[in-house]
């Protein structure tokens, strides 16, 4: 059933101390609202808990993309349109700028927020993993005790997820700034969505990869000499969508890829490895958009394919 | 209620209404357009689609998913002004020659669409032209014959 919007409070502050006042006054009774593409629809369907929004979609504060030397600053209010639209991103992060790409329809992407992206919590979500590999960090800011006064702490992203549609943000809180390391130019990247069409779908599952491959002459005493140069996994960040209640790295097959040979010999080996590590680790649900064993299977495959990629 | 001030094809308003309001039917209920269409209401289907410029530039959005609120000060066009008079607008020239319409549904927001695509793509590939309006469902047309009202609206515009 359709909620009546006359039964909705919203407002918008002037200022970015005043968004935080507000929510501090009364923590747990505003929800706060940037594009809306999220939380419209929640409405619309009748699902929305609290009936006050404070809109932030209009602070400048928090639309910026900062580029420094060592990493991206975005602020929680960029657009995935703005996402797409920088060329430091696409050049340096383009698994952020594809996960973008497939973030809603275009007329979403003007509207949707990144911070709004995280905040949703959403395991489906198109960013995260993306985030996740690239090692994101995310500070939240909320009012200090003199008036006008913002306290921050950041975190890493990895942290940021407590449950399913539940983050570390307190009532009082807001997402100010994703900033994400600029250190990743030798890595190979690798991201794929499996959902049901192209445009506007949600996924069944997602994975993302980073790796950083060595050629460096084989150490370990068991090589074969038919390896002349032993290529094997250096670094290894692994993230996935849907395959649990909340957007995850995959530490136990990380921890199994860990300088892990990809010679021809041994490929089979570290295959095999890493679809018992990711066994343990993915936990998918049936839902109305997949079946927990497709996802599983799926995924496995996902991570198959970049590990081949990474032979040659 | 809030008062929020809006420019819609060019004419000021000044509308007193609940803030949480669709900007969709702000439109079609307290100034009568109603070329913008609902379908899906909710954000899927792009028929409700205007473009909106809250100050840095028109984008295409879904009017469906906007609360009235922010649409405070903005400039909105929707499918009643993109021609500025009583002739048609070369993207709504090239959809009536290719055949690009039918029911008419779905017809405002994939005019819009185009119109947004040809600002950032005034020579579109068949790729753009396809993600360009991979946000508008359209039931009718099978979608050959809105992609080729496309490029001959970009022909078109370009000349």
């Amino acid at each position: 059933m359709r909620s009546d919007p006359t039964q909705f409070a919203l407002t918008a502050p002037a200022s970015l101390q005043a968004v935080l006042a507000q929510l501090a006054q009364n923590p747990g009774t505003h929800i706060p609202i940037a594009g809306g593409t999220e939380l419209m629809v929640a409405l619309a369907a009748g699902r929305l808990p609290r009936h006050s929004f404070l809109s932030i979609s209009h602070l400048p504060e928090l639309r910026f993309i900062r580029i420094t030397p060592d990493a991206i600053h975005l602020g929680a209010n960029t657009t995935f349109t703005d996402i797409r639209r920088n060329p430091t991103i696409a050049a340096d992060l383009p698994l952020l700028t594809l996960a973008a790409s497939w973030t809603g329809s275009i007329a979403n992407q003007n509207r949707a927020t990144l911070g709004g992206n995280l905040c949703n919590a959403s395991p489906a979500a198109d960013t995260p993993p993306a985030l996740l590999v690239y090692d994101a960090t995310v500070t939240l800011i909320s009012s200090g005790a003199a008036p006008g006064e913002i306290v921050q702490r950041t975190l890493p992203y990895r942290d940021f997820y407590l449950a399913y549609k539940s983050t570390v943000l307190r009532p009082d809180e807001l997402l100010h700034t994703i900033t994400i390391p600029r250190a990743y130019s030798v890595h190979r990247h690798f991201l794929r969505k499996v959902g049901t069409r192209n445009a506007q779908a949600i996924s069944k599952t997602a994975l993302a990869a980073l790796a950083l491959v060595s050629e460096s002459p084989a150490t370990t005493s068991d090589s074969p000499s038919t390896t002349p140069c032993a290529r094997h996994i250096q670094t290894i960040r692994l993230a996935a969508a849907s395959l649990a209640d909340r957007p995850i790295r995959l530490y136990a097959t990380e921890a199994a890829l860990q300088n892990a040979s990809l010679a021809p010999a041994h490929l089979d080996a570290t295959l095999r490895r890493a679809r018992a590590a990711f066994a343990t680790e993915a936990h998918p649900i049936d839902d109305i958009r997949s079946t927990a064993r497709y996802r599983t299977a799926v995924a496995a495959n996902l991570l198959e394919d970049f590990l081949r990629s990474l032979t040659t | 209620m809030t008062t929020i001030h809006l420019t819609v094809n060019n004419q000021p308003h000044t509308l007193t209404v609940p803030p949480m309001k669709r900007l969709l039917d702000l439109l079609r209920e307290d100034l009568s357009l109603t070329g913008t269409k609902e379908a899906c209401g909710e954000g899927e289907c792009g028929a409700c689609a205007i473009l909106l410029d809250t100050g840095s530039g028109p984008e295409l959005v879904n009017s469906c998913l906007i609360p009235a609120l922010q649409a405070d000060n903005a400039t909105l066009t929707t499918i009643e002004g993109l021609a500025p008079d009583a002739a048609l607008h070369p993207i709504q020239q090239s959809f009536l020659q290719a055949g690009g319409a039918q029911c008419g549904i779905c017809t405002p927001g994939m005019i819009l669409a185009t119109h947004h695509l040809l600002t950032q793509h005034p020579n579109p590939t068949e790729a753009q032209i396809r993600e360009g309006l991979s946000g508008n469902l359209c039931r009718c047309t099978g979608y050959m014959r809105i992609f080729e009202s496309i490029r001959q609206a970009a022909t078109e515009t370009a000349r």
